[in-house]
């Protein structure tokens, strides 16, 4: 059965949805990073069934990059998180607001 | 396996500066690995290796390829880019000089790496011809930055801005992303020329679809170009930053942001730049004035530079709305003084800083009288920055709106002078604290030889390109008309 | 040749500004005033080649900004108009410096002052002699920053400072007309040079109402820089600065800018009817009010700089109603005598140790006698006294007021007032200052000023007397050589204007002259009898007036009097108009914009919370408002 492009299309953007809602509205930096790392994968989904509409491999060779991407964005958003924990002892994103108007 | 099916000697010849900084770059770790007390080492190999790489991309003056299949573009629009970088990075490395350690903090090889590394990402986003490599350019850039921003790492102001800038960045690129997703879903291909004939021959899947990605790409340059509303990290970031970091971030990223939007909307979509139209006009509009307003209220001076540059995004989104060979030359002659004009005051901040002191208008204070060439230097750039005659920063304003106002676009510019009326008030209030107070004690600046010597020749070419603008006024159109 | 002009002044500054306190007080201003000296030099044998080969000299020295097929050279050009303006500018201007030498003696920022009066004379010369309306920007943009950083001179002095963010505000306006305009005239002209814009020919071809638009603008730039209705409030507050700086600034050059715009661009003026109108009636009002408001000042340097804004206005009028050669004649006349009262009021601030209060002084005739010798000449030639230069200048424009179509008997009649007024308060202020009561305290010791400082008085004083006579009035007989001079600048401009001099006027030329002859001496004379004869009387009528006059220390009642009786009512009037307005309308514009733009962006403050999430809640809006703007498609 082939899957219509319609449907992977709604699915990758209601799950990317749901990753901006988790960066709007959750409160612990880790989760925050985890939303973020679904709107890549619903990207991802997105990239793959174009790339399947279209018959042509340039989607999913893009596919690639964004997993790496997404890799290298969390071992330097781990890392940063890291550092601030040592230094301010929490996660929580609504303490991180020393510089403000 | 025959390496030429994938790409050829010409291929390599063309990003041979991108190489040159890989290996500089690896050849930093490699110091930092085994002689890690070596810093002067490290920065001359990072400088040096700056310099190479802009003497082989400045070799492409006058001649453009096409390389790796279409994926890349070599012209001048691109070398003039490269070597905007590319000076921003070698300013950037001699402004760093010691200022992580007056900091507090240690100038470690990475520093100077990832610096290398940001001008290739760069590099990739100006030079691109796909959405991939500008993807790919764009999120090097990033990588790269977020870590610079965070480098004081016991700083705690230094952490949040990496913080904000990686998580906010991070989120508008996932809008970048499903922007691009859309672009190569509606027309098959991620190629720019592809794409453009794609729309122009009506291939398209889904017109709302197309218009949406657009859209979103749209949202991924105006964060990184700090376009109002999606600006808002800009004032934290540059505020927490190392300012050495900041004066890298606020001028060559910025200019990168431009580059790759004008070149999407130039290239890929020049049949639809009309439909933008409004959207362009009032992001320039709202960008301007709230840039602007929050300015004028500002106490310290990295955050007031960071809300200026937020106005001059609006100023050269009017370029963008107006794209005609005039308004890119414009564009590109506006990138380079702006970079120049913010690359020498937040140098001079970083040599001003201490501990808590120095980013405060107030620190400022009778300034002037201990160091009459420095607070001259600073009130030259602030000056331009406000766009007095005969600065460079006159001319950049004089082309951008002459070039627009020939489009008819008046009631624009006249909000735009207005805003650089207003402007004056808090680039002028530095130069007034400097001048015209006095006060018991005043900043000491870190004063080496080499900072005097780039702090200067960033003076004098502000007065030069103000007063002798031709030669850079050619450059730029030559460049401008490769895609117009 | 010609780059040497405004070469030299930017040499001293150079070397002042760079050099610092390495260079002795001494030396600082003898450098200053010898690159000034030069130009001035060099200004004279252009003048001589000038008159003789008698077409414009012109120097481009290199192609400023060229983008497409726009090109704006920087240039310098040296008509008969600019030559006037030059001449004005390095003469008067060298006198000033000599004189700034002895003022500013044992200043601890003289180096820096004289750095900064270096590079106005510079930008002042850019703006005067430049072909472009770009070049003149630049001029434009640079007198305002130096006059801003010398009336903030002595900085210490917070009100002194705001002085000078006063007139930077409202120069900043002016600078938006002059933009505007600019780029108006660039995108319908195609091109910024005077001497492409400036064609009868292609100004006909534009629509009349773009000409008034430009024109509008362009004015609105002059009211700003030269401090006309409603833009003047800066000036009075302007004196903030050291007085030499008053004179050349405030007096002589910057100031009159705004007319010399005007009459550059004679032609494009003279186009629309209405922007003409409109600047003779501004240029007369503020005569007139700002007239009335000297009566009663008592500072010495505000009389003058409200004086100075009334001359202004006869400038403006004259220009506006077409004369145009009438009005730069009395800015040259004028720079003469106001930079000459400005110096003289310098040299009595100095002998007085920094009174500038009227109030306190009287009866310093005898101790300083050379000031008061060439003061006299200028208040003379300020009021109008025959033969002298400024009853020639001044003469003329009320004969082209009354005589243009512009103009009219109702202007000329206010202006015949101002002109009466005027010879009273300046002849008030002259018999306050040396003559009367001694008032000044015991602590004060009047004394004579230095030489370095009474020469260029001297030299001044005589330019007041005999300067008029370069443009003795065809009706007696003279050939009017200023006139012709400036022909070459301006005939095609007066081509619009047509004087009704065939169509019956009521009063000849003559007879004009004579009506002001009498204003002026009418002036004097009662000026005589209130302030010298009996100013024993009214004072002693006021005491029983008013408790009010009691509190005041039975000193100077003469004001509060003839205030009371006949110029309270005048000058509350103008109060209304001039003060009130400038509070509430214009200080209101020019603060309250201020006061908006804070509170807007203390208001968009509070947005910048600081929680990255909030940001990304702004970024989210933003992408649906887009995809809001795509829909709505």
């Amino acid at each position: 059965m082939v899957v219509p492009l319609e449907h992977v299309i709604i699915l990758s953007g209601l799950l990317f949805s749901i990753g901006v809602m988790g960066v709007l509205f959750r409160r612990n930096v880790i989760i925050i990073f985890m939303s973020i790392e679904l709107m890549l994968n619903a990207v991802n989904l997105a990239l793959v069934g174009f790339s399947r509409y279209h018959n042509n491999v340039d989607g999913q060779v893009f596919v690639f990059l964004v997993m790496t991407l997404a890799a290298a964005e969390v071992s330097v958003g781990l890392a940063i998180i890291v550092a601030l924990f040592r230094n301010r002892q929490t996660v929580n994103i609504n303490e991180m607001n020393l510089m403000k108007n | 396996m025959d390496l030429s099916l994938y790409f050829t000697r010409q291929d390599l010849w063309g990003i041979l500066p991108e190489i040159v900084l890989l290996v500089g770059a690896l050849i930093i770790l490699s110091i930092e690995l085994f002689a890690r007390s070596q810093r002067a080492a490290m920065l001359g190999v990072g400088i040096l290796s700056l310099v190479i790489a802009g003497g082989f991309a400045s070799k492409n003056f006058g001649s453009s390829f096409i390389l790796f299949q279409g994926m890349v573009t070599l012209n001048d629009y691109s070398t003039f880019f490269d070597l905007l970088y590319m000076t921003a990075g070698i300013v950037t490395m001699v402004i760093s000089y010691n200022y992580l350690e007056r900091k507090g903090g240690e100038t470690r090889g990475e520093y100077f790496a990832l610096i290398l590394f940001a001008t290739m990402g760069m590099m990739l986003m100006t030079r691109g011809n796909d959405l991939v490599i500008i993807f790919l350019g764009m999120e090097l850039l990033s990588l790269s930055l977020y870590v610079l921003v965070g480098f004081l790492r016991h700083d705690v102001f230094s952490n949040e801005s990496a913080i904000k800038y990686l998580l906010l960045g991070a989120f508008a690129t996932g809008f970048f992303l499903f922007g691009a997703v859309l672009v190569y879903g509606t027309t098959g291909t991620t190629n720019f020329q592809h794409i453009a004939s794609a729309i122009t021959n009506n291939e398209i899947l889904s017109d709302t679809l197309l218009s949406l990605g657009i859209g979103l790409l749209l949202v991924g340059f105006a964060f990184k170009v700090a376009l109002v509303p999606f600006h808002m990290w800009s004032p934290d970031v540059y505020q927490g930053a190392p300012t050495s970091v900041t004066a890298f971030l606020c001028t060559a990223p910025k200019a990168a942001g431009f580059g790759a939007l004008l070149k999407v909307f130039l290239v890929a979509f020049p049949a639809l730049h009309a439909d933008w139209q409004d959207l362009l006009w009032a992001l320039a509009l709202l960008t301007m004035i709230v840039g602007n307003i929050s300015a004028l209220v500002q106490t310290n001076v990295k955050r007031m530079l960071a809300f200026s540059s937020v106005t001059h995004a609006g100023y050269l989104c009017i370029g963008i709305l107006v794209l005609n060979e005039m308004g890119v030359s414009a564009i590109l002659f506006y990138l380079l003084v702006y970079s120049v004009m913010n690359l020498g005051a937040f140098g001079i901040i970083s040599l001003l800083e201490k501990e808590e002191k120095g980013v405060n208008f107030k620190d400022y204070e009778g300034l002037a009288s201990k160091h009459p060439w420095l607070s001259a230097s600073l009130a030259l750039f602030m000056l331009s920055l406000a766009g007095f005659p005969p600065t460079a920063g006159f001319v950049a304003k004089y082309t951008l709106f002459s070039s627009a106002i020939s489009e008819g676009y008046i009631w624009l510019i006249i909000i735009a002078i207005l805003n650089t009326l207003v402007s004056v008030y808090y680039y002028v209030r530095l130069i007034v604290n400097m001048y015209m107070r006095t006060s018991e004690e005043t900043l000491v600046p870190f004063l080496h030889p080499l900072l005097s010597v780039v702090i200067f020749i960033l003076a004098i070419s502000i007065m030069f390109f103000g007063v002798l603008p031709g030669w850079l006024i050619d450059t730029v159109t030559q460049a401008a008309r490769i895609y117009t | 040749m010609i780059g040497l002009i405004p070469f030299f002044p930017l040499l001293g500054f150079l070397i002042n500004g760079l050099g610092g306190k390495r260079i002795s007080e001494r030396m600082s201003g003898i450098i200053a005033s010898v690159v000034v000296g030069l130009s001035f030099i060099v200004a004279i044998t252009l003048f001589g080649e000038f008159l003789k080969i008698g077409t414009p000299l012109e120097q481009t020295l290199f192609t400023w900004i060229a983008v497409g097929k726009f090109t704006v050279s920087f240039s310098y050009v040296l008509d008969s108009l600019s030559l006037v303006m030059v001449l004005v500018i390095t003469g008067v201007g060298l006198l000033i410096h000599i004189f700034s030498i002895g003022y500013m003696k044992g200043d601890p920022g003289i180096q820096r002052y004289f750095s900064y009066l270096n590079l106005f004379t510079f930008m002042m010369l850019t703006l005067v002699m430049s072909d472009n309306f770009l070049a003149m920007f630049l001029g434009w943009e640079g007198v305002g920053l130096c006059s801003y950083l010398l009336i903030g001179f002595w900085f210490e002095d917070p009100v002194k400072a705001a002085a000078g963010k006063k007139a930077f505000i409202v120069n900043r306006i002016g600078d938006f007309g002059f933009l505007l305009a600019m780029f108006l005239i660039f995108s319908r002209f195609g091109s910024l040079k005077f001497m492409d814009v400036l064609i009868p020919q292609q100004i006909a071809q534009i629509p009349i109402e773009i000409v008034t638009a430009i024109t509008l603008l362009l004015f609105l730039g002059a009211t700003g820089k030269s401090a006309q209705i409603p833009l003047h409030i800066w000036l009075p507050d302007a004196m903030a600065g050291p007085t030499p700086v008053s004179a050349l600034i405030h007096a002589a050059t910057m100031v009159t800018a705004g007319v010399y715009l005007i009459a550059r661009c004679g032609i494009l003026f003279a186009a629309s009817e209405i922007t003409m109108s409109v600047i003779a009636v501004i240029g007369i009002l503020t005569a007139f009010f700002a007239a009335t408001i000297a009566l009663t000042e008592t500072d010495i340097k505000k009389v003058l700089a409200y004086s100075t804004i009334s001359q202004l206005g006869f400038m403006f009028a004259a220009v506006g109603v077409g004369a145009f050669a009438a009005g730069i004649f009395h800015l040259m006349t004028h720079a003469f005598f106001k930079g000459l009262l400005f110096l003289a009021a310098g040299s009595v601030i100095h002998g007085m140790s920094g009174e500038q209060n009227m109030l306190k002084m009287g009866g310093l005739k005898q101790k300083m006698p050379t000031t008061y010798w060439t003061m006299l000449a200028g208040v003379a030639a300020i009021s109008g006294l025959p033969l002298l230069s400024g009853f020639f200048s001044k003469d003329e424009i009320l004969w082209n007021v009354y005589s243009s179509q512009f103009g009219g008997n109702i202007l000329f009649g206010i202006g015949l007032f101002t002109a009466a007024m005027t010879a009273f308060y300046m002849f008030r202020l002259f018999f306050m200052t040396f003559h009367g009561d001694r008032r000044w305290s015991k602590e004060v010791s009047p004394h004579e000023s230095p030489k370095i400082m009474t020469i260029p008085l001297i030299m001044l004083a005589v330019l007041s007397v005999v300067g008029g006579f370069i443009g003795i009035p065809e009706s007696w007989g003279g050939h009017n050589f200023f006139h012709q001079f400036l022909q070459k600048s301006t005939q095609d401009a007066t081509g619009y204007i047509t004087h009704q001099y065939s169509s019956g006027l009521l009063l000849s030329e003559n007879i004009l002259m004579i009506l002001s002859i009498v204003a002026a001496i009418g002036g004097l004379l009662l000026a005589y009898r209130f302030y010298v004869q009996r100013p024993d009387i009214p004072g002693k009528i006021s005491k029983s007036l008013s408790i009010a006059y009691k509190l005041v220390s039975g000193k100077y009642f003469i004001d509060e009097l003839y205030g009371l009786l006949f110029v309270r009512p005048l000058r509350n009037g103008s109060e209304l108009f001039l003060k009130k307005f400038d509070i509430s309308v214009i200080d209101g514009i020019a603060n309250g914009s201020g006061k908006v733009m804070l509170v807007l962006g203390n208001k968009l403050r509070r947005i910048q919370t600081g929680v990255m999430q909030n940001y990304a809640a702004v970024i989210f809006l933003g992408v649906i408002s887009i995809i809001f703007y795509l829909y709505l498609k």
